[in-house]
Parts: C-alpha cells; sequence; structure tokens
C-alpha cells in the first residue's frame, strides 16, 4: 500500500512529538524524522506552522498537520485500512477518549509542569498534591476506560493510552526532581501497572527517552534559580 | 436509532459553549429536553452529577451516558446521529485536522485573549490583548478564505464545525459593538468573515437558537455591574 510522503517535525525530549511517532509505529508508517535544534526553529517548521510555530509537524504528501492530538488523529483517519484503529470505534467512547484526552492536557499536565517552575517548598507542596489529585482521577478513568483490559483503548494502546504514556518519560523526571513518588503503586495500582505495559509495547519503547538524558534536557529547560 | 432515544442538554443561555450543541442537534434535527443552568446561581444536582470533574455545562446526556465539552458533544453528534442531515466535520482527513485546529486556535488562543482584554482593569493589558484578538481576527479570515473557496460557510455550502466553533462568539462580538462601540466585526479589515458572520446569524440551524443581541447587551451589561460590585467591596 501507498503511504505518500511523511515527514515528521520534532524532537527526541518532546512529549507531544512522541504521540505522533508512536501513533506512525502503530500504523507501521515509515517516515523522515526532522530533529529541531533545541533553540532555534527551522525554516520548514516557520513556514509550515506559521500560527504556533511549534513542534510536532506532520507534513504528508506537503501538506502540514499541526497539533499533537489534532496530527494522531489525522494518522488515524489517513491510513485507517493500516494497522489497528486509534480511536475507540463508538462515538460514546470515542467522545470520553478525547475528553480524558483533553484533561490530561489542560488540567493534569499544567499541574506536574508546574512542581518543575514551582518557587520554594510551598508551592512545591501544592503542586504536587494538585497533581496526586489529578493522578487519582485518571486512575478511575482507567478502571472505567480499560474494562478489565490492559489499556484504555482495551486489547491494545489507543487515543488516550498515547495522551496520557507518552508524558511517562517526564514524570519519571518530574518525580526525581521533586524527590516524590507521583506515580504510586499503593495508589493507583492500575495506572502503575498500566504505565509499564505502555513503556514495554514495541512501539513504544524504542522512543521512551532515556531517564537521565532527558534529566538533564529538562535542567536546561527548567533552570533553578540562584540561591 | 431506536424510537426510546432519550436526549437531553443542559446549558446556560448566555453560553458559546451551550450554543454549539444546540447548533448541532438542530442541524441532524434531534429532538431533546433542555435545561436551563442557574448562571448565577448554585448548580443542578443533574450537572453535578453528569460531570463531577469540572462541573461545568454544556453536557448532553445520551440514553443516560452524559458526553462532555462542546466541541466533544457536537463531534459525538455529529458520529451518532451521521445518517441523518448533512456531515458536520468535514469528509477528507485533512480537512478534518483543519477544522479541529482552527477551532482548538479559537478555544485555546483567541477567546481566552478576548475574555482577557475585556476583564483586565490595566490599559496596557486591554490595548495589548484587543491586538492580539484582531491579529486573530486576521489569521481566521485568511483561514477561511483558504477553506470555504468562495462558499458561504466553513463547511462549504452548509454550516460545518469552525463554523458552529466561531459562530457561537458571533453573538457576543456584536453584542460588545453595541454596548463598548468595540468594532471587532471590522468590514475594512476583515470583509469576509463579517459577511460570513451575517450569514451565520440568518441561517436556519442557528436563527432561534442563538441569543437575540440585545439580551446579550443587557447580560454583558449586568456583568460589567457585577464585577464592579465585586471590586469594590474589597
Amino acid at each position: 500500500m501507498v503511504t505518500g510522503d511523511v515527514k515528521l517535525i520534532g524532537s527526541w525530549a518532546s512529549v507531544f512529538v512522541m504521540r505522533a511517532r508512536i501513533a506512525l509505529n502503530l500504523k507501521s508508517i515509515s517516515y523522515e524524522f526532522l530533529q529541531e535544534t533545541y533553540g532555534t526553529k527551522s525554516e520548514l517548521l516557520l513556514k509550515s506552522n506559521p500560527v504556533h510555530k511549534k513542534i510536532p509537524v506532520l507534513i504528508h504528501d506537503d501538506k502540514p498537520v499541526c497539533e499533537s492530538n489534532i496530527i494522531v488523529q489525522y494518522i488515524d483517519e489517513a491510513w485507517s485500512s493500516y494497522g489497528l484503529s486509534i480511536l475507540p470505534s463508538q462515538p460514546y467512547d470515542r467522545a470520553i477518549a478525547r475528553f480524558w484526552a483533553a484533561y490530561v492536557d489542560d488540567k493534569w499536565f499544567i499541574a506536574l509542569r508546574s512542581i518543575l517552575t514551582a518557587r520554594g517548598e510551598e508551592e512545591k507542596k501544592a503542586a504536587i498534591a494538585e497533581v496526586e489529585e489529578r493522578t487519582d482521577h485518571l486512575e478511575k478513568a482507567f478502571i472505567e476506560c480499560s474494562n478489565g483490559k490492559p489499556f484504555f483503548n482495551g486489547d491494545h494502546i489507543g487515543y488516550l493510552d498515547i495522551a496520557l504514556g507518552s508524558f511517562l518519560g517526564w514524570w519519571k523526571v518530574v518525580e526525581l526532581d521533586a524527590n516524590h513518588i507521583l506515580l504510586d503503586e499503593t495508589k493507583t495500582p492500575s495506572l502503575f501497572q498500566w504505565a509499564e505495559r505502555f513503556c514495554n509495547d514495541p512501539d513504544v519503547k524504542p522512543l521512551m527517552p532515556e531517564t537521565t538524558k532527558l534529566a538533564e534536557f529538562a535542567r536546561k529547560l527548567f533552570p533553578k534559580p540562584q540561591a | 436509532m431506536g424510537d426510546t432515544e432519550e436526549v437531553k442538554l443542559l446549558g446556560v443561555w448566555f453560553s458559546p459553549y451551550a450554543i454549539r450543541p444546540k447548533i448541532a442537534l438542530r442541524i441532524k434535527s434531534v429532538d431533546y429536553d433542555y435545561f436551563e443552568e442557574d448562571l448565577f446561581g448554585s448548580k443542578s444536582e443533574l450537572l453535578l452529577k453528569s460531570n463531577p470533574v469540572h462541573k461545568k455545562v454544556p453536557v448532553l446526556i445520551h440514553n443516560n451516558k452524559p458526553i462532555l465539552e462542546s466541541l466533544n458533544i457536537v463531534e459525538y453528534i455529529d458520529e451518532t446521529w451521521n445518517a441523518s442531515g448533512p456531515s458536520i466535520l468535514p469528509s477528507h482527513p485533512h480537512d478534518r485536522a483543519q477544522a479541529r485546529f482552527w477551532s482548538a486556535f479559537v478555544d485555546d488562543k483567541w477567546f481566552p485573549a478576548l475574555k482577557a482584554a475585556a476583564i483586565t482593569k490595566s490599559e496596557e493589558a486591554k490595548e495589548k490583548g484587543m491586538k492580539e484578538v484582531e491579529g486573530g481576527l486576521l489569521q481566521l479570515e485568511e483561514a477561511f478564505v483558504s477553506i470555504s473557496k468562495g462558499k458561504p460557510f466553513f463547511g462549504g455550502e452548509a454550516i460545518g464545525f469552525m463554523d458552529i466553533c466561531l459562530g457561537s462568539f458571533v453573538g457576543i462580538l456584536k453584542a460588545r459593538e453595541k454596548l463598548k462601540g468595540e468594532k471587532l466585526l471590522d468590514e475594512s479589515k476583515i470583509p469576509f468573515l463579517c459577511k460570513w458572520a451575517n450569514e451565520f446569524l440568518s441561517d436556519d440551524t442557528v436563527k432561534n437558537v442563538v441569543p437575540e443581541i440585545d439580551k446579550v447587551v443587557e447580560f454583558l451589561g449586568e456583568l460589567e455591574v457585577r464585577a464592579q460590585s465585586a471590586v469594590s467591596k474589597t
């Protein structure tokens, strides 16, 4: 089957880029990966995403698609006959998956990031408490969506698994930074076990950045204020 | 679909987000029971039960299953009643991605900038904010020209996803023009969007669904009074 010319502009460290790459792997689509250099934006990026100037950008037969969750849906729809479905098949299940994926980005991720940007112990403690509360919501969501199966999407990885799972590398880095467990086996056992399954999935494993390398990058991105 | 379909919509008359599912349900000719939430009062039991995470409207309840978030609800309506009426999302994957991209732009960048500019007490922030809002409208004008290809709507001949998303804010823009003289829908700057806005408001699926501009003007005025009295109490 002809997939057309597929390029992805991104970076090894980006959660959002990883989403697109996992989706392309799930569909066995070959693509050219164009790694952006940290601190600069390439001509191609600026031309393909003039509105936001951000990665990832998928370029399929010279047509750009932007925003990670939109790219994942595009990949599912453009190559619907390839591999397994990424979005669930029933409208209600799709709505649930989209709802929680939006929650991950709009509420959960914001809280996680605020641990890295927190100034002082008080702010950090408050941020940690918020992440724990929101992770608890996601535990309940997992139980509801998975229905006893290994992934949010059921038997195999899908949209919501990708949306949350792509954060697992950074999740570990923030844990180290905060010196506090943020994915607790006893508090959120289902999510904990799901995380291990997700990271070991063959379409995910080669993409997950190494914790030490990511932690080093995090220190560049979120420098600590000098005491 | 079965003959025992039960469709409820929880909303607030003023909310652009609640207008969106109403238009979508109209496009698909779906009958539903509407429940108005008390904007300034307490939230109903039904709302708290159906949307425990965000406690916000709109909420669509279809055969006792709640669906949340306005654009999510619109996609759900399009997929569930796909055999009825025209499609709301475009059919080609790239066009669907475009529709989702621009609606995310409206919801995540453009409208929050307008809201912030409207609320801020700082003149400097207001000016900066309004520039961003105007800049956004110019980008949306360009997007409209490219996507509509000479047809009246983003969706082509009929109202589609992106029309519903941006169109739900037209009432507020027109009301702010009446209340504040703020001319964001400026024919000299965004002629195509201005024409589109009027087409949108006169469409059969929108006409009796969006609130009357004068009612919105009155409400915006009331909101301002409440905001000011809240400030003077501190």
